[in-house]
């Protein structure tokens, strides 16, 4: 009786517990069968700025399952990079999916997007850069769907009132060193941005710098120029004229713009939108960021559609990537959320909608991308947690290490 | 002779087992199962492709823990962590358990509104961390109340959430000393200074969050002790003429011992797991300043697809935790029971010795 009793019990726990495994076991193994072998139906994973890019990205989803015959489920992620690993870790990722550029080297790497690059129609239509910048190992892996650089945000009434006219717009170091100090008086600073590389390293930029050169396989990060332009936002944050965002109790530097904290800042376009839902009262231009001493120069950012690797519908989300990067959706896009089109044949009539912001399409010629390499994102990361004591270090020595570690990662 | 024990305890072994069997088997699905995956991740090279225990994933040894302590980026940052979060733990379990200790002395006085005193001492530990948090990046920002509050007494507040600087540093800099050309020599990549220039103004905040928040949880546990309190033994030592303070001294807080493992145990492991204040407040920022270790494993994984090295330090992380209890349970043993254990061997050795009969003891047992 007793050991019946223990065995019955050792036995029911023994295969519960099996059962349970297994159970996990199966779910791993099979998640990238069962995820998209169910429906016919595409899913398309986003990490959406506001209702107007959902309703933009569903409206042109009912489009395209209009013209195709195919659905497409648009799904909002809350934590877009969560719960992309995640998918890819169960082997049940969404069909297609925002990918930024930062995150491109460490998914390529580990085989899990579906490198459809060639297969787009407009390949070419895409800016270089930009598709150098969604180049791994010598493959396009993403559509970028769309892009921006870095410009001078003005107040206008900040401007007029401490007597400047369009004709002091700056141009050079020199002038923009002229007006920050004009502007700065009292609570307003002139000149803010986040103490971020993907802020400072304009002036790199602008130095003839940049952690890495065009195509990214060779590390800058200590060049002559780069330090000169480190160099110089020193000079400027030293001088007071250049306070960083946080510096001023904001999170950004678009907060600190709207908030009138600072009569320049140096933002991308999604500052538009911000200005005119949280701060219409702001009047302000945009022009192009000062040259520096080895000429123009800016940032760039951009932002993919990534497919994956483990989707059963590879060749419709290659469809569907390709009629959302469509001249067409892009400048319908653009309308409904201020991003700018990431395809040259836009660019004309984009200018034409949106005069006020040509400053960013003209960043477009002469932008540096951030690094992409698989760890570079560690290693900007650490540079920008160093500038926020940039006014008391030495830029050679801040870059050096940089160098150092970007080496290690560029090889 | 020990009794035997009875029979009946073997045959309900049987039973008790199948009886834990549903809590055993969610325990070993939900616990035991992700942390022995989790232990492989973390000497495999597991890229977050697929399962973690299919053949293409090989074993690695050690190669990930390596990676800590082997130089570069990934050791400073590790440092950084390690270094931001000793100096959160060696500030909040002290704090934490003494402003409960108080509060629990305090609220277990007989005074008028007593039971509206305990739900406000408590009431911190259920709100969300995440929304306190946020409350506390206001409180905190440059313009916040507490630098309003500082200004009215004449003191310039600092930039709380984007200041670097370490507390200690910035002390000393007041005083004109500044060590950084002095002590240069490093330990993981973090140099002397570093590690001796205290927590950063943000981190201070998170410092004085986490005892805001955690002192009610642990306000109850010492009440729910000191209720547990023989009064008699206080009327005895009240008796013998001691006063109210030599008898919290003397008295309540050696009683308390047990309650004191409990709530610093349970204060370190929290403070060593910190992980939602930074993920909801800064990131990690002011120039890593925040960046705890809890956080820079799930950056490492799920952030950088790095999941061999995030596991390594969830690791690292849960063998600092065992080896900070064992410590302070060193340093918290009962020394007076093993003390009485020792001489009463010793008694006992000797009667042994001199009538060559069993103990008194031993008889009875």
């Amino acid at each position: 009786m007793k050991i019946t009793r223990r065995t019955f019990g050792a036995a029911t726990l023994s295969t519960a517990v099996a059962a349970a495994l297994a159970a996990c076991g199966d779910g791993f193994d099979s998640g990238s069968a069962s995820a998209s072998s169910g429906t016919a139906g595409l899913t398309l994973l986003i990490g959406s700025s506001g209702d107007a890019e959902t309703m933009a990205v569903k409206d042109a989803a009912a489009t395209f399952t209009a013209e195709s015959g195919v659905t497409v489920d648009v799904q909002l992620a809350t934590d877009l990079n969560q719960e992309l690993a995640q998918g890819f870790a169960a082997g049940s990722p969404a069909d297609v999916f925002y990918l930024a550029p930062d995150f491109l080297a460490s998914y390529a790497g580990n085989g899990s997007l579906y490198a459809y690059g060639d297969q787009l129609s407009n390949k070419d239509d895409f800016y270089p850069s930009l598709v150098n910048n969604l180049t791994y190992e010598g493959v396009l892996y993403g559509a970028p769907k769309d892009f921006s650089t870095l410009a001078l945000f003005i107040n206008t009434d900040l401007w007029s009132a401490a007597g400047l006219t369009e004709a002091d717009y700056p141009t050079s170091w020199e002038g923009l060193e002229t007006v920050s100090s004009t502007l700065t008086s009292g609570r307003v600073v002139g000149l803010t941005c986040s103490g971020e590389y993907a802020r400072v390293g304009a002036f790199m930029a602008q130095a003839g710098g940049g952690l890495t050169n065009d195509t990214g396989t060779e590390v800058t990060a200590s060049s002559p120029g780069s330090v000169t332009g480190l160099a110089e936002v020193k000079k400027l944050l030293i001088s007071g004229s250049l306070k960083f965002a946080a510096d001023l109790g904001t999170g950004w530097g678009g907060e600190a713009f709207g908030t009138g904290l600072a009569a320049m800042t140096i933002e991308g376009n999604w500052l538009t939108g911000a200005l005119s839902s949280d701060y219409p009262d702001i009047s302000y231009t945009v022009v192009e960021l000062p040259a520096g001493p080895a000429g123009k120069g800016t940032m760039q950012f951009t932002n993919a559609y990534g497919i994956a690797e483990a989707s059963s519908h590879k060749e419709d989300a290659v469809r569907l990537v390709e009629f959302l990067t469509s001249t067409k959706q892009q400048l319908a896009a653009s309308k409904a959320f201020g991003v700018m089109p990431s395809i040259q044949s836009a660019s004309e009539q984009w200018k034409s909608e949106n005069p006020t912001m040509v400053a960013f399409q003209a960043g477009a010629g002469y932008a540096i991308n951030v690094p992409t390499a698989d760890g570079a994102s560690d290693v900007v990361a650490d540079l920008s947690s160093q500038l926020a004591t940039l006014a008391t270090s030495d830029p050679q020595s801040v870059l050096d290490t940089v160098q150092a570690n970007l080496e290690a990662v560029i090889k | 002779m020990r009794p035997r024990r009875p029979r009946s305890s073997a045959g309900g072994g049987a039973t008790g087992w199948l009886f834990v069997s549903p809590a055993v088997l969610v325990l070993a699905v939900f616990m035991l199962f992700p942390v022995l995956m989790a232990l492989w991740v973390s000497v495999s090279d597991w890229s977050g492709v697929g399962s973690p225990l299919s053949s293409s994933v090989s074993f690695v040894g050690a190669q990930n823990y390596q990676d800590l302590v082997s130089g570069g980026l990934a050791e400073r940052d590790f440092g950084i962590a390690l270094r931001n979060n000793l100096w959160y733990v060696l500030l909040v379990v002290p704090l934490q358990t003494i402003i409960a200790l108080l509060l629990a002395v305090l609220v277990n006085q007989k005074v008028i509104g007593q039971g509206a005193f305990r739900t406000a001492f408590y009431f911190p530990s259920v709100t969300s961390s995440v929304a306190i948090t946020i409350l506390w990046l206001f409180l905190f920002s440059a313009s916040g109340a507490v630098n309003k509050i500082m200004a009215l007494v004449g003191v310039t507040g600092p930039n709380w959430f984007s200041d670097p600087r370490g507390i200690v540093a910035a002390f000393l800099a007041m005083l004109g000393v500044d060590g950084s050309q002095r002590l240069t020599g490093t330990f993981l990549g973090v140099s002397a200074w570093e590690w001796v220039s205290g927590p950063s103004f943000a981190m201070t905040a998170f410092i004085i969050m986490a005892v805001f928040t955690t002192s009610g949880t642990f306000m109850l546990i010492f009440l729910s002790a000191l209720q547990s309190l023989s009064p008699s033994v206080d009327e005895a030592a009240m008796i013998d003429g001691a006063g109210t303070w030599k008898r919290f001294w003397y008295v309540t807080v050696p009683q308390l011992k047990p309650t004191f493992f409990t709530v610093i145990t349970l204060g370190l492991i929290g403070c060593w797991q910190v992980f939602d204040q930074i993920y909801t407040g800064t990131q990690g920022d002011p120039g890593k300043t925040t960046l705890t270790p809890a956080y820079l494993s799930y950056d490492a994984a799920f952030l950088k697809q790095d999941w061999g090295r995030g596991s390594a330090i969830a690791f690292v992380l849960f063998g600092i935790i065992i080896l900070f209890t064992l410590f302070q349970r060193w340093v918290l043993r009962d020394k007076d029971a093993s003390r009485a254990r020792r001489s009463d061997l010793r008694r006992r050795h000797a009667q042994h010795r001199a009538t060559g009969a069993p103990t008194t003891e031993e008889t009875v047992r």
